[in-house]
């Protein structure tokens, strides 16, 4: 009994030590595989519709100011950290007036796919307002490695 | 956010004046970098930090920021290395890419961060190649070479192992 009352305790003390790095990093983190594959757009494709002559999706950045200035897709557009009430107040300004069947890729890169804390909340946010025409642009490990380094069309600046 | 935006492009060109000159030259690409590119930031401190200043030393060299998971997860461990290995020529360096000083500020003490920490800018991040992706992070050896880059979350056993071997004082027996 002792060892389980100990066992609790240590518990405990270890969750209370590691709270404040928790609240550091996130409030609530939503996973980005939450995303449904089927909502997933891979960087090759999308490469390819934007050198098409078909018509261009609205594409949002939903990260860091200063990782979209340093490298972003050509035509995307800035729009704030998707995991941050800044940037879900900004998008959900942007998106207003649009039709609900705007196509729409929205992407980050900011980190590893996994532990983005932007793509998905942005994908929620506009998923759950009725988007019908909604991708993610999938970045497995971020920007630079999986566009940036693979040769597929960059612009800097703002 | 259009402000946003046009305060970090100042924010930028007024951070640029204090660079060596190697800033002007064709961005590196990050995975060639042989020579840690120099630079001299104010530190949230509010002390100069140059980069320069630590040749003799071995510098770990974090890019990191609060939205960033997998760095909060190695940044204690990194706290705990300048506090281990500091006196045997060991420095830590963090350059935050938050896109304000405000929540670093606040992170600072919760992550008991006692090594200068920097904010990152446009031309610090096209110095080191374009920092498109976090966390990364750089083993810079004594002569100001550098010996490893990490991006994505690093195996910390593995790094630290390369940094005891690269310390140019080792501990006493």
């Amino acid at each position: 009994m002792k060892l389980n009352r100990l066992s609790v305790l240590v518990l405990l003390g270890a969750i209370i030590a590691l709270l404040p790095l928790r609240s550091v990093a996130q409030q609530e983190h939503v996973p980005a595989s939450s995303i449904p594959q089927a909502s997933l757009i891979q960087p090759a494709d999308l490469s390819a519709a934007l050198q098409s002559s078909a018509p261009k999706p609205l594409i949002l950045h939903v990260g860091s100011v200063l990782m979209f200035a340093t490298a972003h897709i050509p035509g995307s557009e800035y729009v704030g950290p998707g995991g941050k009430q800044i940037g879900v107040d900004a998008l959900k300004r942007r998106v207003a007036s649009l039709p609900k069947d705007t196509a729409i890729v929205l992407y980050c890169g900011c980190c590893p796919w996994g532990r983005c804390p932007n793509i998905a909340p942005a994908y929620n946010l506009l998923h759950d307002a009725g988007f019908t025409n909604l991708k993610v642009l999938y970045l497995a490990d971020n920007f630079g490695t999986d566009w940036v380094d693979k040769g597929y069309p960059v612009t800097k600046g703002n | 956010m259009r402000l946003l935006l046009q305060l970090a492009s100042v924010a930028a060109l007024v951070c640029s004046t204090s660079l060596a000159p190697a800033e002007n030259a064709t961005p590196p690409k990050a995975a060639t970098l042989r020579v840690a590119p120099d630079f001299t930031r104010k530190g949230l401190d509010g002390k100069s930090v140059h980069l320069g200043s630590y040749r003799g030393k071995v510098v770990l060299l974090n890019f990191w920021a609060t939205w960033c998971g997998p760095c909060i997860t190695e940044i204690p461990k990194f706290a705990s290395w300048q506090t281990k290995y500091g006196a045997q020529g060991f420095q830590v360096v963090g350059i935050s890419m938050d896109d304000d000083a405000a929540p670093v500020l606040k992170a600072l003490p919760k992550l008991r961060i006692t090594y200068p920490v920097v904010m990152g800018d446009v031309h610090l991040s096209a110095l080191y190649g374009g920092v498109l992706g976090l966390p990364v992070t750089y083993l810079i050896g004594t002569d100001g070479k550098v010996v490893a880059r990490y991006q994505g979350e690093a195996n910390l056993v593995e790094m630290e192992q390369k940094i005891v071997g690269l310390l140019p004082q080792k501990k006493a027996p």
